[in-house]
């Protein structure tokens, strides 16, 4: 019997956690809309809003939306194509 | 015996009768913005509705205005729990404008200079429940607030209600819009509290 080449979404709560844990502020973003990276703190953010709109300070796109309620939150990226963290090089991979 | 104990159901008490669940009054008209204010002149304005078999039904400013007019008063309820009662809006009715439109789609996705989207069902524009409305309290509608012209569909969480709205896509499917897609409800009745997905 051959393994599958997948395994449930459960194994993404270590990695996963880890990215979330870092600081978003020093993380740097590329816009999907016009492709200008930049650091995701100089994003434009709309907070006078049902939710949280950051906009690419390039183009105005939207790059990021986070919509949190009482008990749950949604976290829209479509607009970034990549996130890049800096990570300690003390930490295990 | 007789004595009126304040909360005692354990509800919470609204300020006033006439609001939905969780929503409280204020006299102000707060400002809120996903994006940049979109400057569209009233010369370069129009309102289009297509259709499910790709017809478009086309109005400019003047056109728009040369239909017949409405003034509504009705109460607003915004997701982010403010209300304010008794807000006078003028502005064509939305059966107006669909009056001429021949079409079997369920379905309405509103758009908007700027970008933003937002869907309702095709039911909720029709029987004099929605307008497309240009002035506010006897006022040219500011562009903080959706001028030139704006949706006000009062009976939906305010969201529904387009600012800067420049057209109507009419589909069989439904299709969600900007924060429907980012948790909130697809339908948005205040009465109901469908804040968010699931609710
Ligand atoms: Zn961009």
């Amino acid at each position: 019997m051959t393994a599958l080449p997948y395994v449930d979404g459960n194994m993404l709560d270590g990695p996963l956690g880890e990215v979330f844990a870092v600081d978003l502020s020093t993380a740097t973003g590329r816009c999907a809309h016009c492709g200008t990276p930049g650091p995701m703190a100089a994003l434009r953010v709309y907070p006078y809003a049902p939710g949280l709109v950051g906009r690419c300070p390039t183009c105005l796109e939207v790059m990021l939306r986070l919509v949190r309620a009482p008990d749950r939150a949604w976290l829209d990226l479509r607009g970034a194509t990549v996130l890049e963290f800096p990570m300690p090089l003390d930490r295990p991979r | 015996m007789g004595i009126v104990t304040p909360g005692f159901t354990g509800r919470p008490r609204a300020e006033a009768p006439d609001l939905p669940p969780g929503q409280y009054l204020t006299p102000d008209f707060p400002v809120l913005s996903a994006g940049p204010t979109p400057r569209v002149p009233r010369d370069q304005w129009e309102f289009v509705i297509s259709t499910e078999t790709g017809t478009e039904h086309r109005w400019s400013w003047d056109e728009m205005m040369a239909l017949p007019q409405q003034t509504p008063t009705v109460d607003i309820h915004c997701v982010t729990r403010w209300s304010k009662l008794g807000t006078t809006w003028r502005g064509v009715c939305l059966d107006t404008l669909l009056d001429g439109v021949d079409t079997a789609a369920d379905y309405a996705l509103a758009h908007s200079y700027g970008g933003y989207t937002t869907n309702l069902p095709l039911a909720d524009l029709r029987d004099r429940q929605a307008w497309l409305v240009h002035t506010y309290d006897g006022e040219d509608l500011p562009a903080e607030h959706g001028g030139p012209a704006r949706l006000l569909v009062p009976h939906l969480y305010f969201w529904k209600s387009a600012k800067w709205v420049r057209g109507l896509r009419l589909t069989v499917e439904d299709t969600p819009g900007f924060w429907e897609t980012a948790g909130y409800h697809d339908y948005g009745d205040p009465w109901r509290e469908q804040r968010y997905q699931g609710d």
